[in-house]
């Protein structure tokens, strides 16, 4: 089976500088990829171009294949078919993410009608309603009529991030890509949010390709890990091992200095 | 020797809704205190309450023994000289329109400090591993780690007793993170911290003792190791189990 992302010797340009050079991936159905990187690696450009979403001043080269479909280069009337079918996104900042002049019930419900259309449905009112306060359900919101009907600064960043996450869910896409999602929530609410995420991910049976610097975050929801630095990717491989025995001397200082931080906390006394 | 000392300390913007209740808690020199809690637990008022930009509604704060009183003046250029802080974000705490050595210098003018400024500027620049050049240089030209080593060389340059910490690494990559904890353990031997964050594994690498807020109260104190060793209430707890680790440590 072909993979559903296949990507192959990407480089990223603006301005004269290489911004991504040589990054090759593939993610195939259901599998859970974490992409680690810290600010300036690349990471979050490289999903950028996985979603076509780069700006016109950057110039791409390379293969990106999604769904059977080429990205680089592609029209984005072309592009448009696969946004939400095939690939959907969570970014960092739920307030950015969200209209704030929107109720939360109708921007889940604008993407729960949309997807409908493009099977060929068209829900009525009562209908979107019910699928709005079942996705909600479903990333265990509480009280969700209450939240349908709440404005984005109305609920926590938490709630948030949930609306965002039920909004990608609306999509039913084949590969969800997350873009440190959890970075700004606290550590209780990230813990409940990665769990929710994982679970979602493996019912639905959609790949992830999840983006955060924070080691150990990427170790509770992706199976393979892919390490980026300078825009280049120094090491990839199966979360376990790669945590286990690091072979680039910089994935090893992460781990090493991930690690401090763990044996902070193991204090006995 | 005691240098911060709350007792009943409650606070709230509002009449009606306190954001701190029955605060008691006492800062040693020498201990470095860590508090954390999550967003909306009140560690942000409790900081403000402690540098001195708020007042309490009930109870009381004494530095040194001396009542907190933001209205004296001759008490307050002390007490500032006396208690510094760093704050989270290192692109919005630094004028963007001063050169490293006046934001540096910046305490030792404002409070009035008899003593050479460029040498005490130099030295705080040698303090945070940042080379003497630094100081003709805009913060722009620096990385988000080396501007946070400015605002730290502008908090230690009045050779103040505490430095409050407000989640001076949160904005940090991980190995930029590990290296400014590297820093504040140093500074710490002439100096005490106190550390307020969100992060459990962060205030544990640097302070001896901990406080743990929850909705505007302290729900456990002690000492950080006791602590983490056995967490005795149940918000301390899911905070420990909600901490993302290291498979296979």
């Amino acid at each position: 089976m072909s993979a559903l992302l296949s990507v192959e010797n990407l480089d990223i340009r603006a301005a004269g500088r290489t911004l991504v050079s040589g990054v090759s991936f593939s993610i195939g159905a259901g599998e859970r990829v974490g992409l680690i990187g810290e600010s300036g690696s690349g990471k979050s450009l490289t999903a950028l171009a996985v979603l076509g979403l780069l700006p016109d001043t950057m110039r791409v080269g390379g293969s990106i294949r999604l769904d059977g479909h080429q990205v680089i280069g592609a029209r984005d009337r072309d592009l448009v078919p696969l946004r939400g079918v095939s690939i959907a996104a969570v970014f960092q900042e739920p307030i950015t993410a969200l209209d704030p002049l929107m109720r939360i019930g109708d921007q889940v419900g604008e993407v729960v009608r949309r997807r409908a259309l493009r099977d060929g449905e068209r829900p009525g009112k009562a209908e979107v309603r019910r699928r709005v306060l079942a996705l909600l359900d479903r990333v265990a919101l509480p009280e969700p009529e209450r939240i349908a009907r709440a404005y984005p600064h109305g609920v926590s960043g938490g709630q948030r991030q949930r609306a965002a996450i039920a909004m990608a869910l609306a999509c039913r896409p084949k590969l969800l890509i997350a873009d440190e999602p959890t970075t700004a929530l606290d550590v209780t609410t990230q813990a409940e949010v990665l769990k929710l995420l994982e679970g979602l991910v493996r019912d639905e049976g959609m790949g992830l390709l999840f983006i955060s610097h924070d080691l150990p975050v990427v170790a509770t929801i992706a199976e393979r890990a892919l390490v980026m630095r300078h825009g280049e990717l120094i090491e990839a491989g199966l979360v376990g091992p790669l945590f286990q025995h690091p072979a680039h001397p910089y994935t090893q200082g992460l781990v090493a200095a991930a690690r401090a931080f763990d044996k902070a906390l193991e204090t006995t006394l | 020797m005691t240098l911060l000392d709350l007792s009943g300390v409650s606070f709230g913007y509002t009449k009606t809704k306190p954001v701190l209740h029955g605060i008691d808690l006492t800062v040693t020199a020498g201990d470095n205190l860590g508090i954390v809690g999550e967003s909306g637990s009140g560690k942000t008022t409790l900081l403000k309450l402690l540098i001195g930009l708020e007042r309490v509604s009930t109870g009381a704060i004494a530095f040194r023994g001396n009542p907190l009183d933001t209205s004296d003046r001759a008490f307050m250029r002390g007490f500032r000289r006396s208690v510094q802080a760093v704050f989270q974000d290192p692109y919005s705490s630094l004028d963007p329109r001063q050169r490293v050595f006046d934001i540096i210098a910046e305490p030792l003018r404002s409070l009035k400090v008899d003593t050479d400024i460029a040498a005490a500027v130099m030295q705080a620049l040698k303090d945070v591993d940042l080379p003497a050049d630094a100081a003709v240089r805009y913060p722009h030209e620096f990385s988000g780690g080396q501007r946070q080593r400015i605002a730290i060389a502008r908090a230690i340059v009045a050779k103040p007793d505490l430095i409050i910490a407000d989640e001076v690494v949160s904005a940090l990559d991980l190995t930029t993170r590990t290296r400014i904890i590297d820093l504040l353990r140093t500074l710490s031997e002439r100096m005490t911290f106190i550390v307020v964050s969100h992060d459990i594994a962060l205030v544990a690498l640097l302070c001896e003792r901990l406080v743990v807020l929850e909705k505007g109260r302290i729900v456990e104190q002690g000492a950080t190791r006791e602590i983490l060793a056995r967490p005795k209430h149940s918000y301390t707890q899911k905070l420990l189990a909600s901490t993302p680790r290291m498979p296979g440590g």
